[in-house]
């Protein structure tokens, strides 16, 4: 699945985005209320299934190699557990999260 | 060329529905819908890479569907009390595939730049721990294992040489990657087995450390991934949960008032043992179904404090009723929860939510902890550790400086027990031979439901 070739110019930026976005992380994570933190994790650990691109191109753009495919294959059928397990599993529990009264819960006391 | 741009375009509108959508979970009313944004940037992200030009779909197709299938039979199925478990072994099926995919690629054309080299080495090593870690924490938090902390002679020293390996391993390999597939193999197998080492010295009060810290790890290895086959959207969604993953754990390192150091290491339980000769002196003080309801009913406000314990009896529903009935005689009731209760972060307010108690109702220990000297009586379910005065005042205790819950400033506390046993951590609890403390005895679920027969019967 060779596409580009990393050379230092595009891993320097590569790098620039993995910074950015870590900060990026940390400052949205901060700010969550620790009622929120399994749903965050389960939440979170969904979007780390992202893998899953680097699994379809494993699959689909190793023409030729039985055992690329069959490794991907697998690595597919992982990530996408990971995707859509993570994903409903988190919506199942924050559809519980409820007031009593139903009423906008900003006004919380 | 125009379809490549295309492609980038929809990853970077996936990148903007992850951040919103963590952005989103910050708050109860907003974060189901931001769930479902995250979930289409995920959409977005696979359709943008199913356009790229000459993939074969067969296969895919098959790893789709089947990979599907199996998520959303586990999601549907798990019970809200194994949240831990699951999430564990999601992490896990996610580092397997950055692992996999690391493997794949190295495999398919080992002759790469030397950054692509490195990164796939990083790739295999995170995904490899995160792996087998995440497996491991699943297997002690389902008791399929123990959950205590597994030392044997020699560990240090033999995580170290594995750690010495897989360094030099690595910068041999990363110099010549072409000529060199056996170390590789190595390199992958030591990655595995380090996964395991690193997690069985923990006991299981220290899981939701663990958990939070293998969430960071998965999202560094799909980062690492991202670098291997040069993926903007991998690495900046990697990253994302990989600093969601390191803020968690430091949350929950600090609500522990230990390292992560002293955590990763120590073997925390193990050590403890030994103190338990000292043991504590005093009564305790037990207290019958009917006086408790009695003490109950004369109350005008109530905290219940729920640990682990709560989730092993199954007992959130009947404490819902309890809670509920109470108000309804005039109480106010709150739930405070601490940081570290239950085996992952929140996870107690999950079980309380799923019993629908509203959340306003459920309180951080910081908000709780003021009002406690006003408050009637509190109600431990199954929590030991996090309510332990001895972090307060004595150093020598294992716990000494965690932020407890202070339940024993409350006028009143009930302890619901089963035995005098030392909870998860081993540690004795000196809160149990207070004089105002009333240890109720008996299955936390069968003593609750007695307390609303009580109710319901007066």
């Amino acid at each position: 699945m060779e596409t580009h070739v990393l050379d230092p110019f595009s891993f320097i930026n590569l790098i620039f985005l993995f910074v950015i976005a870590i900060f990026l992380g940390v400052e949205l994570i901060s700010k969550v209320p620790s009622i929120l933190h399994t749903p965050l994790m389960s939440g979170s650990n969904a979007v780390s299934g992202i893998t899953v691109v680097g699994a379809l191109l494993a699959t689909g753009l190793t023409p030729g190699s039985t055992f690329c495919t069959v490794l991907g294959t697998l690595a597919v059928i992982f990530a996408t557990i990971n995707v859509v397990g993570g994903y409903l599993v988190t919506d199942r529990m924050l559809k519980m999260f409820k007031t009593k009264s139903n009423e906008t819960p900003g006004a919380k006391k | 060329m125009n379809l490549d741009i295309f492609i980038n375009f929809l990853y970077i509108a996936g990148s903007i529905l992850f951040v919103i959508g963590l952005k989103g979970l910050s708050k109860p009313a907003t974060a189901r819908n931001a769930n479902l944004l995250s979930a289409i940037g995920m959409l977005l992200a696979i359709v943008a890479t199913l356009l790229t030009k000459g993939l074969e779909f067969q296969w895919i197709i098959v790893g789709l569907m089947i990979g599907t299938a199996i998520g959303i039979f586990i999601a549907l199925k798990v019970a809200m009390t194994s949240m831990p478990q699951m999430v564990a072994l999601l992490n896990g099926s996610g580092g397997l595939a950055s692992f996999i995919v690391g493997w794949s690629s190295y495999h398919y054309q080992p002759e790469v730049s030397l950054l692509t080299t490195i990164s796939t080495y990083l790739a295999v090593l995170i995904g490899g721990v995160t792996f087998t870690g995440s497996v491991l924490a699943w297997a002690k938090l389902e008791e399929i294992m123990t959950g205590k902390p597994i030392l044997f002679k020699g560990q240090k020293i033999v995580n170290s040489l594995i750690l010495l390996v897989l360094v030099i391993g690595g910068i041999i390999f990363c110099m010549n990657p072409a000529g060199n597939y056996p170390l590789f193999i190595l390199i992958m197998v030591l990655s595995l087995i380090l996964g395991v080492l690193v997690v069985i010295p923990i006991g299981g009060a220290d899981m939701p450390v663990v958990i939070s810290l293998l969430n960071s790890y998965s999202g560094m290895a799909g980062a690492a991934t991202g670098f291997v086959i040069i993926n903007s959207m991998l690495i900046v969604a990697g990253s994302l949960v990989g600093a969601s993953g390191i803020i968690l754990t430091q949350i929950m390192c600090k609500a522990m008032n230990r390292s992560l150091a002293n955590v990763l290491f120590s073997g925390f339980g193990s050590v403890v043992q030994k103190k338990k000769g000292e043991g504590i002196k005093g009564e305790v003080n037990a207290i019958s179904v009917q006086d408790a309801y009695l003490v109950l009913e004369a109350a005008r406000s109530v905290v219940f404090v729920p640990g682990y314990g709560l989730a092993v009896a199954q007992a959130q529903h009947v404490l819902r009723e309890l809670g509920e009935l109470l108000e309804k005689n005039g109480v106010e009731v709150r739930y405070a929860i601490h940081p570290v209760a239950g085996r992952m972060p929140g996870h107690m307010n999950v079980l309380l939510a799923e019993a629908n108690v509203s959340y306003d109702q459920l309180n951080e220990m910081d908000a709780v902890n003021p009002l406690m000297e006003t408050i009637d009586v509190a109600v431990v379910i199954g929590a030991n550790d996090v309510v332990n005065p001895a972090s307060r005042h004595d150093k020598s205790s294992p716990i000494y400086g965690m932020p407890i819950i202070n339940v024993d400033k409350a006028k009143t506390v009930f302890v619901l027990k089963r035995s005098m046993n030392t909870g998860f951590a081993g540690i004795e609890n000196e809160l149990f031979y207070f004089d105002n403390t009333r240890m109720l005895f008996g299955d936390a679920k069968a003593s609750l439901q007695s307390l609303v027969a009580e109710f319901k019967g007066s």
